[in-house]
């Protein structure tokens, strides 16, 4: 199905163009899948199941639904035009940069694809690394400082998830049925053959979420992100913000929900508050930003905080919302970052100051960077207004305080968004050595108007998307949504671990399951689409 | 009397490294210093053979001489780790020794009797020969270590690692006796059979001992305060033998007596936890602020013998002991290959005189060489267990073993483990850095890499990557191996 293609490349010239060529070919590839992906079916398709590993069984099991399908679109979209954005900029060791760029793309793509968690946890670490290196050696200025936090961080989330990945595979085999097979693994914690102590699916789920939340990132965990994002060259922004981040919000989509519902719906207030804290202080931290690149960096704070709480509002609209939007923001995203760097490009700076009534010299940049931030801020007609819209719907219905406060995070990204727009391009060129600067050549507003083709497409169509999506959420939903079957199952297993202390304590275990059991299902969502 | 013929096959391997290491040793004399060549390619033979000599007690398993010695898949996984380390070892340290001008013969025999001291350690089924095979690779390796013999620092080494080793032994020794004394036998079968009274006090300060010997020779903390000193003064081939085959050893022989001695289990549970924890930290911790890289390389063997004892901890906690060994060899595997690829790599950039060993002298190497630097990165990511290298499944098995266990005690092991990796994380990846993305202060010129280390290089990258991707023979035949160890 999807090659997992690693790139040798040893002649010189032809590195960038043969790079490109396999992103592209990559691409299309890819794009067989929308077009032969059945819409209806909830479970996934394109599945390839190999066995890698034996004893332990780890299986080479790919596959896409719903949530992943356009995750990998837009992993596909931004590699060759990441590449095309390197295509100058990238003077030394160009072939190193290329092979990082498509071995973090194999990376990426095999993290949404992979439906074994160990194969999972193998790509989520395996591109690691060429992100480091991206970061590291073709970075600005304090580019190893950053590069080192960004590892460091990311490591120490996914140690705890490999043990709690092991966790669960002892679990499973304690059920008698060990895997690392992840849709075997939520069928079990479905119906209960698997069934996890309170306690134990606390921990588990805080390993896998906290490994999540500092991808993200999730507020108090955020601290790498500006300077990853500032000392990367331009692909490797917008590679990381337009799609490392969303492996973060994938993976709670993926795990956190319907593998551990009951601890997701403890904890849900707690990330709510987090993800609400995300969106106002990420926004108000940008709009003092001197940097044009910082600040895009933390309105990716702000508008992931949307994602994380569309996501824990448990409901259809907002969750649907959460997956357009995690697309939405690589797209918009990964076109200011790709806008910032061409600035970059011509001036060597990334400060606002050194800006000013740049709409003169460069009207074609100044118009794609102003749909861009338009539809980064939620302008209605393009792809931010749509998944935006969606989370707080969604979120309303079941949280109005929520949604209230997450749409003040709205209010604040317009106002930093134009607020840097106005100071970079309107007014007088304040800089005579701006005067000069040559505007975008076809390259260039290439790249700008295939992402900006798309912000319309997703503004303006966005059920092509959301129709695809459907199956899928309500898939994780209805996992999330067996109280009855998760207790019965553990009711069970007590009973059968419980034969010997006497029937005496059998007899009140069923009493006190349902007790438990009846208030977590009353106040659960029922979806109503 | 002659032993019986199956017996000598049972111990082919050794037989061949010390006929190999004499006939060395005779020639060495007459050999002129031009062609020493001659006698290294005669000790990566001889290291070679003994290899392929495995399969003759493969062919015949069981004891031998009368139960003291056994060939088994036990013995023979260890064997199979300690003779290629043997090799790789000569192998990449034959333009070494012509670089800094030493004398090949004696240095390629000690390595072979070593060797055949380890093969001993890790056949032994009886404490008094196990005592012979430590003794045989202690004092090779003692002499192996001061083989600078003009560098002051060489010989602080091998005078610290002498002395030390000769308590560690004395400690072993004693508790090889009072074992002796508690159970009637020095045989580990018969002791299995005859721990009537495993609450002996007598016993358990036999295998107290016997604990202090070994975990000083693993350099598990808190007896690791030689292993820096020496690892750093010993010549870098050297060290690369030292940090590796010995300690697979001295792990093979404490599984072996764990596995055995019921006693042992209970008793030496909390010392392994609080020695795997102990040099965890230890390891990590003082590796973080070095500066020289083969000194923070010899801080991280303390760290990996910490996780090694972690999976030793694991299979000491339960009566299904399999995981935890099986994941103990497989990490020992994992771990030879590549520290002693490491090492001889620092071997050959540190020039002559081993003079570049600062980790700033490493700056801009990925310009200057660029397989150097790849394969080094390659070796230090499977070290810190990253996906794709053997390290990181090593690591995996470890975290199994542990879990399998179900006890709080080895869960918290395995997150102060994953917490350790996170630690380690900085200080392996600060030397890519250097390597990648540092401009060399000053101009070091690139010596040529000789093909005999590219060829030890090669097999043991690609040994790394075959295990982290294809792991399923090797641990399988681990697990295997650990089935028949009582």
């Amino acid at each position: 199905m999807l090659g997992l293609l690693l790139l040798r490349s040893e002649d010189y010239a032809w590195i960038r163009r043969l790079a490109l060529a396999v992103a592209l070919a990559e691409f299309a590839i890819s794009l067989l899948l929308p077009w032969s992906f059945n819409p209806n079916a909830a479970g996934f398709q394109f599945e390839e199941l190999h066995v890698w590993i034996p004893q332990p069984p780890i299986h080479y099991h790919l596959g896409v639904d719903g949530i992943s399908l356009f995750l990998v679109l837009l992993t596909t979209l931004l590699t060759p035009l990441s590449i095309l954005a390197s295509w100058d900029s990238i003077r030394e060791r160009q072939k190193g940069f290329f092979i990082s760029l498509l071995v973090l793309e194999t990376g990426v793509i095999g993290v949404f694809v992979s439906l074994d968690l160990f194969l999972f946890f193998l790509f989520w670490e395996v591109m690691l690394i060429p992100m480091y290196f991206l970061i590291g050696i073709w970075g600005h200025e304090r580019r190893i400082y950053a590069a080192l936090k960004f590892i460091l961080y990311t490591m120490f989330g996914s140690i705890l998830m490999l043990i709690a990945i092991v966790w669960l595979y002892r679990m499973s085999a304690e059920a008698r049925a060990p895997t690392f097979d992840i849709p075997q693994i939520q069928m079990l914690l479905a119906n209960g053959n698997l069934a996890l102590s309170r306690k134990t699916e606390t921990w588990l789920f805080a390993a896998f979420f906290l490994a999540f939340a500092i991808k993200v990132p999730l507020f108090p965990l955020h601290t790498w992100l500006p300077d990853a994002h500032t000392e990367a060259p331009t692909a490797g922004s917008v590679i990381l913000a337009g799609v490392l981040l969303k492996m973060g919000t994938y993976g709670m989509l993926r795990f956190c929900l319907p593998m551990f519902p009951e601890a997701s719906r403890r904890f849900a207030p707690a990330i709510a508050v987090l993800a609400i804290i995300g969106i106002v202080y990420g926004a108000l931290v940008a709009m003092v930003q001197t940097d044009l690149k910082r600040l895009v960096a933390y309105s990716s704070v702000s508008h992931l905080g949307f994602v994380v709480l569309g996501i824990f509002a448990f409901h259809a609209i907002s969750i649907e919302g959460s997956i357009y939007q995690m697309l939405n923001h690589g797209i918009t995203t990964g076109a200011l970052f790709l806008a910032v760097g061409m600035l970059y490009d011509r001036r060597h700076t990334h400060l606002i100051h050194e800006f000013g009534g740049l709409a003169t010299p460069l009207p074609a940049l100044a118009a794609l960077y102003l749909f861009s931030c338009l539809a980064s801020a939620g302008l209605p007609m393009l792809n931010g207004f749509v998944g935006e819209f969606l989370i707080l719907a969604g979120t309303f219905q079941r949280h109005a305080a929520w949604a209230s406060w997450a749409a003040l995070g709205m209010i604040l990204s317009s106002v930093y968004l134009l607020w840097s727009y106005q100071k970079v391009f309107f007014g007088g060129v304040t800089e005579a050595r701006n005067q000069a600067l040559p505007d975008l050549n076809r390259r260039e507003r290439g790249i700008l108007f295939v992402l900006a083709a798309f912000m319309l497409w997703m503004g303006i169509g966005p059920s092509y998307f959301t129709h695809r999506m459907e199956a899928s959420t309500q898939a994780v939903l209805q996992l999330m949504q067996r109280p009855q079957a998760y207790n019965a199952g553990r009711m069970n297993t007590r009973d059968i671990i419980g034969m010997n202390p006497g029937s005496v304590g059998t007899a009140a275990m069923p009493v006190a399951a349902t007790g438990s059991g009846a208030p977590a299902r009353g106040s659960l969502p029922v979806n109503s689409r | 009397m002659f032993p019986p013929l199956q017996d000598l096959y049972r111990i082919a391997p050794e037989l061949v490294l010390c006929g190999f290491g004499l006939v060395i040793m005779l020639l060495a004399p007459v050999v002129p210093r031009a062609k020493q060549g001659v006698l290294t390619a005669l000790a990566i033979g001889g290291a070679g053979l003994a290899l392929g000599a495995t399969q003759l007690p493969m062919w015949y398993p069981g004891p031998a001489y009368s139960g003291v010695f056994r060939a088994d898949d036990y013995s023979l996984f260890v064997h199979w780790i300690v003779c290629g380390v043997a090799v790789l070892a000569i192998l990449g340290s034959a333009r070494y020794l012509h670089r800094e001008s030493y004398d090949a013969g004696e240095f390629c025999a000690l390595i072979l009797f070593a060797t055949a001291g380890m093969g001993v350690m890790a056949g032994a089924q009886e404490l008094v020969t196990a005592f012979i095979g430590l003794e045989m690779s202690s004092i090779s390796s003692y002499i192996l270590a001061s083989y600078k013999r003009d560098a002051p620092r060489s010989n602080e080494a091998a005078m610290k690692y002498f002395l030390l080793g000769s308590f560690a032994t004395a400690f072993f020794l004693y508790g090889v006796a009072l074992t002796y004394g508690a159970t009637g036998t020095t045989r580990l079968d018969l002791m299995a059979k005859s721990s009537s009274a495993p609450a002996d006090t007598l016993l358990k300060l036999g295998l107290g001992f016997i604990f202090v010997g070994l975990a000083f020779k693993v350099a598990a903390a808190p007896f690791q305060f030689w292993t820096p000193d020496v690892y750093e003064g010993a010549p870098a081939p050297v060290t690369a033998l030292l940090s590796t085959g010995p300690k697979a050893a001295a792990f093979a022989l404490l599984l072996r007596i764990l596995a055995n001695v019921e006693a042992a289990g209970a008793l030496w549970f909390w010392a392994l936890w609080a020695a795997a924890a102990l040099s965890m930290f230890a390891g990590n911790l003082a590796a973080l602020v070095q500066t020289s890289v083969k000194r923070m390389l010899a801080y991280s063997s303390i760290a990996h013998a910490g996780y090694i004892l972690a999976a030793i901890a694991a299979a000491a906690a339960t009566e299904q002991y399999e995981s935890g060994i099986a994941a103990a060899l497989f990490y020992l595997v994992t771990y030879a290959l590549v520290k002693l690829g490491a090492f001889l790599i620092v071997a050959q950039l540190g020039g002559a005189g081993e003079r570049h060993m600062e980790i700033e002298d490493f700056a801009g190497l990925a310009r200057r060489q660029p397989a150097m630097a790849a394969c080094l990165s390659l070796f230090l990511l499977s070290l810190l267990g990253l996906p794709v290298t053997a390290g990181f499944l090593g690591k995996f098995y470890v975290f199994n073993a542990a879990l399998e266990t179900n006890q709080s005690a080895l869960i918290w092991l395995a997150v102060l483990l994953g917490l350790n990796s996170v630690i380690a994380a900085y200080y392996y990846l600060r030397v890519i850095v250097v390597m990648y993305m540092r401009e060399p202060k000053q101009e070091i010129i690139a010596e040529p890499v000789p093909w005999t280390l590219s060829l030890a290089l090669w097999i043991a990258s690609a040994g790394t990557v075959y295990a982290g991707l294809f792991p399923a023979r090797i641990i399988g035949f681990a697990a295997k191996a650990a089935l028949n160890l009582r």
